[in-house]
């Protein structure tokens, strides 16, 4: 397995030489961590403080970062740099390059140069919408930022939504329409689509079928079933590798039809996860829930508001960190453990018994949930078989859960996998003529392996893929139409409580992709339409239908940064005619609202009861699987595959793991001192008779004899940077058993590298994390103030303190609603112009990211607690990079900001070196495509792209203050002074966080949010002994434990006089 | 053996450290000077255009105003080119068949925009803001110069960063009322040094070293 295009492997060895320095010795850490020593840490290696770990803790960078071990070698390196330091003076010397200036031949209405505009759109991902704004700068899309009256966003995103952008601009995206290799005209793929279509029409269409994605587009539901109309006999399947089936079907088991649950968290007080990442990866409403579930967590105004979340799973999920009380718990024993649950509230006559080692678990959830009638729910995970699905319902039906059911946001909700296989059948039996097939779901690569759906769309007459990409499933069509990307195409698509949006383009094709309306189209009596045309049309019969034309015209939004939402070009002759000013009216708003008010169903639409038989119908329990157990999940940063081209989803940590650019087999630390594997060793998989090879991580709190991995790598078609990256774990999945199976796992002795940031950037044994129970935190709502390491008054600085009169910026991140996401992260990524480095690059720590969210573990490493802690920049009022820096190159900013002026900086890295929270970044080599023509479409024109050899760092986003201060500067005269208003500044990763974890603002003015959250009680700074006056400071984080003993809570964190901490003082390293 | 060097090679020597010391301080002063000439600053330079627009005749002899052209300067970072479309808002009317504008009419006809070349062009790291200076009483003039008397426009400043800072250490040498922001050959009503700081307190211009902040320009 090759890694990637990144130079040459070789180098990796030697970097990391000492890799294998020192294998963890599990007893010695289960008996430091006993002794509660260190409170808390980034990983295994940490607490048995083993060679790497040092490695990474002493030096910024590990020890090989600094030489040169590029293939060209030492001394042709010297000679080349001989030669250019001889011309170096002569560089300076250099004009600026002629540029040009290109005004516009007719300047769009709307549209001022050097201003952005944003434009609402919606992104479909597993079946609903999530409503968007783009930020577009003079037509070219940049930034995505969430729709703040979209319900599923409320102004967040998920991390896919941000990194979707660059999928857009992707180089290696499909750009031609091919048939079988040859470059073909868009007409003669409909005269082929036609051809296909005409053998089928005396047949009814018996041998045609389409398969698409998961649809959620109301206008291409009813495109597809037109063509179903006109070929009766022809069958449309939805399917994506990842997908609802089990949730479906338990909602049929045990309501009677497919519907969703949609729960009210803002109403439980107490919640249980069965195996449900709901709020990181489970279904299509993670937003949704974390923003409804923050709001829970956050205990100033009354510590009684803090719910209690109960995690039963398998791997270590974000939402398991989130998690009060957790219990890891094989996959296949959950259903065992919600029988037992659902037994002890009384639900519907379930009976069961949890194993053994969850009874106790099970009896404290049981009472909790039975003493919180009509305020706790219980969640099912998508992985769950329907049984689960049907128990949890029956279990929120007995305690009165605030649930309330819907109809899906897919338009025709179907059990995906069953339709995959019938089409099989279907094929293997000769039934098919033609498939259609449109969207990302990429069968070739991603069907159940047991189905050999590679081997079966040969023997297929003609096959017809449209996606964005020429990639497995494609080198199996006939025919190859390069599908536009969501920012390029008029569609629209449905929500989770039925909402629609009107999906509008951003900019016109890039390379003349089609949209799927468009596809489908050709399959209609009118082939040629666009998609404009189409989803125009849809709307108006169905504002006709539903008399909604009389809705008001649009008005300019007032709220930042929405300044106009206008139709992308629009196709002249399409609009205005006489009858239907109404319908363009409403239509308008709609564009630029970016949903369509009053479309979700009436409250009570889709009313469900459980089945009062409910019990019978699941009579028949899953057996748990005696040994080890296979997990498959989707994968937390490339979803199922389909964003393994992108660099900045690639290169993100994953949330738990940390780890870059692959996927690796998680299993417990107890699991892996029975195989004796550690991180990096090769396994061999088997399971169901097929196997994979994958490498080990040890994920502490994972269940035992169980093995988790995602899906999504080693594709063998993604593009330059996805193509065999990794391990193909689809290879091993099968149809019958797609979440979780019986498995061997056998050590191969052989080794792999995994990119793993966990370690990097690592501060020793200090005093980081502050936690309490909200016992504690009651009775000493201060408790943060009394880990503080020196006295308050002893504080003194060689440095007078500065007197802000004006304005001066800090943030405040609450440690009590960060769930570790990672969409901060990437939305950092898109606003600040940071490159990709690749995965050798990430593995001697030089990793771009200006914050980094440190994931760090307390308690037993069975089943430890996690906290999360997003790390921008700490702009400190005394800060330690700027006294080193010998050219000025960072200084502090009249608003209190530490300043980073690229063009001053020569590299020293002093400043780096200075910093104790490790937050600043080297641009060792060049790492920003230069070169690329569509990426640099992609870049904020607002932010300097870094060259080689400079120092950046997380800046508040200086550009949008900036903006901000503009605008205000120019509204101020003496009459109405006016500063800049709270909440008027919005760092890109305030903006994202679905959780509002994190809030920025002026600290100079008392009533500013960020002020206000800076006098909690359980405001606390990062390493305040250290006196540099951070600017950035966190919330402590509050647990909601259930205090019951049989339930072995991990202590809290953050108490003052831990060994190690004393010991660090005392070394003073 | 005799002696190498004369008895006058002594004030040689002398006369030689200094000399030396001169020509040090005369390198220095040469490269300093060679820094912020014109050949390095490309003041004053004329640029070849793809039509050769006359300010001198637009602004200066018809007296049409710098935003009819320059809309998004109250409002915007860039002051704006103007599209094509409103060249021909005259020019569809008068001088409609002059072969010299036979670029700007082609432009309209097939659609593609005209590419005129930068004269006033900042690194790419500096980030000036148009609208902000013209609210804060920072004239067209200041910066570009008498445009009503240029048949090309060229640079008349040399945008070098210690340009910047000399107005920004103290714009209440340059700010003018707001109704004279776009007046070229401006001559303020009472003394600068009087008018200025008076300007400056209206207008609420930040303190130096809000206005000497590194990320004001550089983000």
């Amino acid at each position: 397995m090759s890694h990637r295009l990144d130079t040459d492997s070789t180098q990796m060895g030697e970097l990391d030489t000492t890799r294998r320095g020192q294998a963890i010795d599990l007893k010695a850490v289960r008996s430091k961590l006993r002794e509660n020593v260190p409170q808390v840490w980034r990983s295994l290696d940490e607490v048995s403080d083993t060679a790497e770990f040092k490695k990474y803790l002493h030096r910024e960078f590990p020890s090989n970062a600094s030489e040169w071990l590029d293939p060209v070698g030492r001394r042709s390196f010297l000679k080349l740099m001989s030669a250019s330091m001889a011309l170096a003076g002569v560089t300076a010397c250099t004009v600026q390059p002629q540029e040009l200036i290109v005004p516009y031949v007719r300047q769009p209405e709307e549209e001022i140069p050097g201003k952005p505009l944003y434009f609402a759109t919606a992104i479909t991902q597993g079946g609903a919408a999530t409503g968007l704004l783009v930020e577009s700068h003079e037509g070219r899309p940049t930034k995505i930022e969430g729709n703040p009256d979209h319900p599923a966003s409320r102004g967040a995103t998920d991390l896919f939504a941000q990194g979707s952008v660059l999928t857009l601009y992707d180089p290696d995206r499909s750009q031609t329409i091919l048939q079988l290799g040859d470059v073909r005209p868009w007409n003669a793929a409909i005269a082929a689509i036609r051809g296909g279509l005409s053998a089928q029409s005396a047949s009814k269409g018996a041998g045609l079928r389409i398969l698409t994605e998961t649809v959620a587009s109301p206008t291409l539901a009813a495109q597809i079933q037109q063509v179903l109309v006109t070929y009766p006999e022809a069958k449309w399947i939805q399917w994506e590798p990842v997908n609802r089936d089990n949730a479906r079907a338990g909602a049929r088991t045990a309501l009677g039809r497919y519907v969703e649950p949609l729960y009210d968290l803002t109403r439980a007080d107490v919640i249980l996860s069965l195996d449900a990442d709901f709020l990181s990866s489970d279904g299509a409403l993670n937003l949704y829930y974390m923003r409804q579930f923050a709001t829970r967590r956050r205990v100033e105004e009354n510590a009684d508001n803090l719910n209690r979340l109960y995690v039963v799973e398998s791997d270590y999920t974000p939402t398991g960190g989130r998690a009060d009380n957790r219990l890891p718990l094989k996959s296949s024993q959950i259903e065992a453990f919600s029988r037992a649950v659902a037994a002890g509230v009384g639900a519907s006559g379930v009976s069961g018994t949890a194993p053994s080692e969850a009874a106790a678990f099970a009896s404290a959830v049981a009472k909790d949930l039975s003493e919180h009638k009509g305020r706790a729910v219980v969640i099912a995970g998508d992985s769950q078989p329907p049984a689960v699905h049907a128990i949890a319902h029956a279990i929120n039906a007995a305690i009165g859960a605030p649930v309330s059911y819907v109809p899906t946001a897919e338009i025709v909700p179907s059990e995906q996998n069953a339709a995959l296989r019938e089409l099989v059948a279907d094929i293997n039996a000769s039934k098919v003529q033609m498939l259609v097939i449109v969207g990302e779901s990429n069968p070739v690569y991603s069907a159940p392996a047991d189905l050999k759906f590679e081997d079966a769309i040969k023997r297929v007459g003609l096959v017809v893929h449209s996606g964005l990409f020429f990639d497995e499933t494609a080198t199996y069509s006939h025919w190859h139409i390069p599908a536009a990307h969501y920012l390029e195409a008029w569609s629209d698509a449905r929500t989770i409580d039925g909402t629609v949006s009107i999906v509008q383009p951003l900019i016109q094709p890039l390379y003349g992709g089609k949209s799927p309306h468009e596809v489908i189209a050709t399959m209609t009596d009118r082939p040629e339409r666009n998609g404009y045309d189409v989803v125009r049309e849809y709307w108006q019969s169905a504002a006709a239908a539903f008399g909604r034309s009389g809705e008001t015209g649009s008005s300019t939004r007032q709220a930042a940064p929405t300044r106009s939402a206008q139709p992308v070009s629009p196709k002249p002759g399409s609009e205005g005619t006489a009858g239907e000013g109404g319908f363009e009216k409403s239509w308008r708003k709609w564009l630029h609202d970016g949903v369509i008010a009053g479309s979700a169903p009436q409250a009570g639409a889709a009313a469900a009861t459980v089945a009062p038989d409910v019990a019978t119908r699941v009579a028949q329990a899953g057996a748990p699987i005696e040994g080890i157990e296979i997990n498959f999940r989707r994968d937390p940063t490339i979803y199922d595959g389909r964003y393994a081209n992108n660099g900045w989803l690639q290169e993100l940590p994953k949330p738990m793991s940390k780890l870059t650019w692959d996927t690796a087999a998680h299993i417990a630390p107890k699991t892996a001192e029975d195989h004796d594997l550690e991180n990096g060793d090769l396994i061999t998989i088997e399971h169901e008779g097929r196997t994979i090879e994958a490498p080990v991580f040890v994920m502490p709190g994972h269940a035992k004899d169980s093995v988790t991995i995602t899906v999504g790598y080693g594709r063998s078609r993604a593009g330059r940077l996805g193509t065999d990256t990794g391990y193909n774990a689809y290879e091993l999945r099968g149809s019958t058993a797609p979440f979780f199976g019986a498995a061997k796992i056998l050590k191969t002795g052989e080794e792999y590298d995994l990119a793993v940031t966990q370690e990097h950037w690592a501060i020793e044994g200090r005093n980081l994390i502050r936690s309490a129970t909200l016992e504690e935190f009651k009775k000493n709502p201060a408790f943060v103030k009394e880990m503080e390491h020196a006295k308050e008054g002893k504080r003194i600085s060689l440095y007078p303190d500065k007197e802000y009169r004006g304005q001066q910026w800090g943030m405040s991140i609450d440690m009590n609603a960060c769930t570790g996401c990672m969409a901060c992260v990437i939305a950092c990524v898109a606003e600040n112009n940071i490159p990709v480095v690749g995965k050798v690059q990430v593995k001697t720590n030089r990793e771009m990211h200006w914050l980094r969210i440190d994931r760090y573990f307390a308690g037993n490493p069975e089943s430890p607690d996690a906290y999360m802690q997003p790390l921008p920049c700490q702009q400190c009022e005394n800060a330690p990079c700027e006294v080193v820096c010998p050219v000025a190159a960072t200084t502090h900013s009249a608003e209190g900001l530490n300043d980073m002026v690229y063009n001053r900086c020569v590299g020293t890295r002093y400043c780096s070196n200075n910093c104790p929270w490790k937050v600043r970044r080297f641009n060792f080599l060049l790492y920003q495509d230069w070169n690329t023509p569509t990426f640099k479409l992609q870049r904020n024109p607002d932010v300097t792209v870094r060259s080689r050899g400079v120092m950046e760092k997380c800046t508040y986003c200086v550009q949008r203050i900036n903006a901000a201060r503009i605008q205000a500067k120019r509204e101020d005269t003496p009459q109405q002074p006016r500063l800049i208003r709270d909440g008027e500044v919005v760092t890109a990763c305030q903006a994202v966080c679905p959780a509002e974890a994190i809030v920025f603002g002026d600290i100079n003015d008392p009533n500013s949010r960020v002020a206000k959250l800076k006098a909690s009680p359980r405001n606390y700074t990062m390493l305040e002994d250290l006196n540099t006056r951070p600017r950035t400071t966190y919330l402590a984080a509050v647990k909601n434990q259930n205090p019951d003993p049989a339930l072995h809570n991990n202590p809290m964190v953050g108490h003052h006089g831990s060994t190690t901490h004393e010991a660090s003082e005392g070394g003073g390293h | 053996m005799s002696q190498v060097f004369p008895r006058k090679a002594n004030s040689w020597s002398r006369a030689s450290l200094i000399a030396i010391a001169f020509l040090v301080l005369g390198l220095g002063w040469l490269v300093l000077t060679l820094q912020r000439s014109d050949f390095v600053t490309s003041a004053n330079e004329f640029v070849e255009q793809p039509v050769q627009f006359s300010h001198q005749h637009h602004a200066g002899g018809i007296g049409i105003e710098c935003r009819y052209c320059h809309t998004s300067v109250e409002v915007s970072p860039s002051a704006g080119i103007p599209p094509t479309k409103t060249c021909l808002n005259c020019h569809s009317q008068i001088w409609n068949t002059s072969a010299y504008l036979e670029p700007v009419r082609a432009s309209f006809r097939e659609d593609k925009p005209l590419t005129w070349v930068r004269v006033h062009d900042l690194p790419d790291f500096v980030y000036f803001n148009h609208s902000i200076h013209v609210a804060n009483g920072v004239g067209c003039e200041t910066c570009h110069g008498r445009v009503d008397r240029m048949p090309l426009v060229i640079q008349k400043q040399s945008l070098q960063m210690e340009w910047c800072l000399d107005c920004h250490r103290d714009p209440s040498r340059y700010v003018r009322p707001l109704d004279q922001i776009t007046q070229m050959g401006y001559v303020p009503a009472e003394p600068q040094n009087v008018l200025g700081p008076k300007l400056v307190k209206e207008y609420r211009i930040a303190d130096v070293e809000h206005l000497t902040s590194c990320s004001v320009c550089h983000r």
